[in-house]
């Protein structure tokens, strides 16, 4: 990969961002259904303040994301989230594109 | 996910090594997999799956559920001719994930000037390739137009079943090319692989908008190719 990819993704942020002793989560899409913007292995990776690489959707779910993120690296438990157009957090925040993906949020550690 | 696991991931994805991380999704804990290594039991078979299908999944084993995320090498693009296009390409394709890198004998063309950052060798194809062979994660590019450059790596493309081969030049330049590759012994099954003239028809006309047409067309190549045997680096 050139050195351009490299910035961009979000594997290779997560290590650095660690290593200059930045607290991590790591955000996976695990699974969809239906229309799904990016596919299951797609990385989202947020920092203690909020700051993120990468991205799980076409930008509609990102914000929740990163809000149970800061959750995850406070207290280290990994969480199963859930967003499509059928649950109600998906009216707030859902996919516009009609589909459904599952997203685990884990911290590096 | 465990950080020295993470780093062991990249380090491997850093080396174009087909990789995996499986996560035990109730456990959380995880670890690292180069395509090749042991796996026991039913979870050896599901990796091994993924690793030939190049697709992310979950999958259940003995009660348990795993998340398989395969890494597989990013495709390389090789670019034969160190000539305007070829300094837009590089960088357009560098951004869309690709890795990338010039070849020109050329020295007046292939000056690190006009190539700041990117892979760049003043040196004959047949030279180069041979301590950096194409394979089928690999586009080559002919920029040329000089048959003396050009001509090699083309047939060496074809011979090693790269996912993608574009030739730069007029419908004439390239059905003379075309009669010089069959004498080489090449059916016109094997010719047809071959994008002459290069690029989408989207009507480009400047260097820019040719390095749009044609990293179109590679990207096109890539997400349709055949992927149920992916003959990816082996770790």
């Amino acid at each position: 990969m050139s050195e351009t990819s490299f910035r961009l993704d979000p594997l290779m942020a997560a290590e650095e961002w660690k290593k200059s002793g930045r607290d991590v989560a790591i955000a996976t899409v695990i699974e969809t259904w239906g229309s799904a913007p990016r596919p299951a292995g797609s990385h989202l990776v947020i920092d203690g303040d909020g700051n993120f690489e990468g991205s799980v959707s076409g930008g509609c779910v990102e914000g929740a994301v990163i809000a149970e993120a800061m959750d995850v690296i406070g207290d280290g438990k990994a969480k199963m989230l859930e967003f499509g157009v059928a649950d109600e957090t998906a009216w707030r925040v859902g996919l516009s594109c009609g589909g459904r993906i599952r997203v685990f949020v884990e911290r590096l550690g | 996910m465990d950080i020295a696991n993470l780093e062991r991931l990249n380090a491997a994805r850093r080396a174009r090594k087909a990789v995996m991380l499986v996560t035990d999704l109730e456990r959380g804990t995880d670890r690292v997999i180069l395509e090749g290594g042991p796996v026991d039991g039913a979870l050896g078979d599901a990796v091994a799956a993924a690793f030939r299908s190049g697709k992310s999944a979950t999958c259940e084993i003995d009660g348990g559920r795993y998340f398989l995320n395969v890494h597989l090498p990013p495709a390389h693009i090789v670019i034969i001719g160190a000539v305007h296009i070829s300094q837009v390409l590089a960088q357009m394709a560098a951004l869309a994930g690709f890795d990338v890198r010039i070849i020109d004998p050329r020295t007046a063309f292939a000056t690190p000037e006009r190539f700041a950052g990117t892979d760049l060798t003043a040196d004959w194809p047949i030279d180069v390739l041979k301590d950096r062979p194409l394979d089928a994660y690999t586009a080559v590019v002919a920029v040329t137009h000089d048959p003396k450059i050009d001509d090699f790596p083309i047939a060496e493309a074809l011979r090693t079943g790269c996912f993608y081969i574009g030739a730069l030049g007029s419908r004439k330049t390239h059905g003379s090319r075309l009669d010089r590759l069959k004498k080489e012994g090449f059916s016109d099954g094997e010719l047809a692989r071959i994008k002459g003239p290069i690029g989408l028809d989207i009507g480009a006309s400047s260097p820019a908008e040719i390095a749009v047409a044609v990293l179109g067309q590679i990207i096109q190549a890539l997400r349709s190719r055949d992927i149920t045997s992916p003959k990816g680096d082996k770790a």
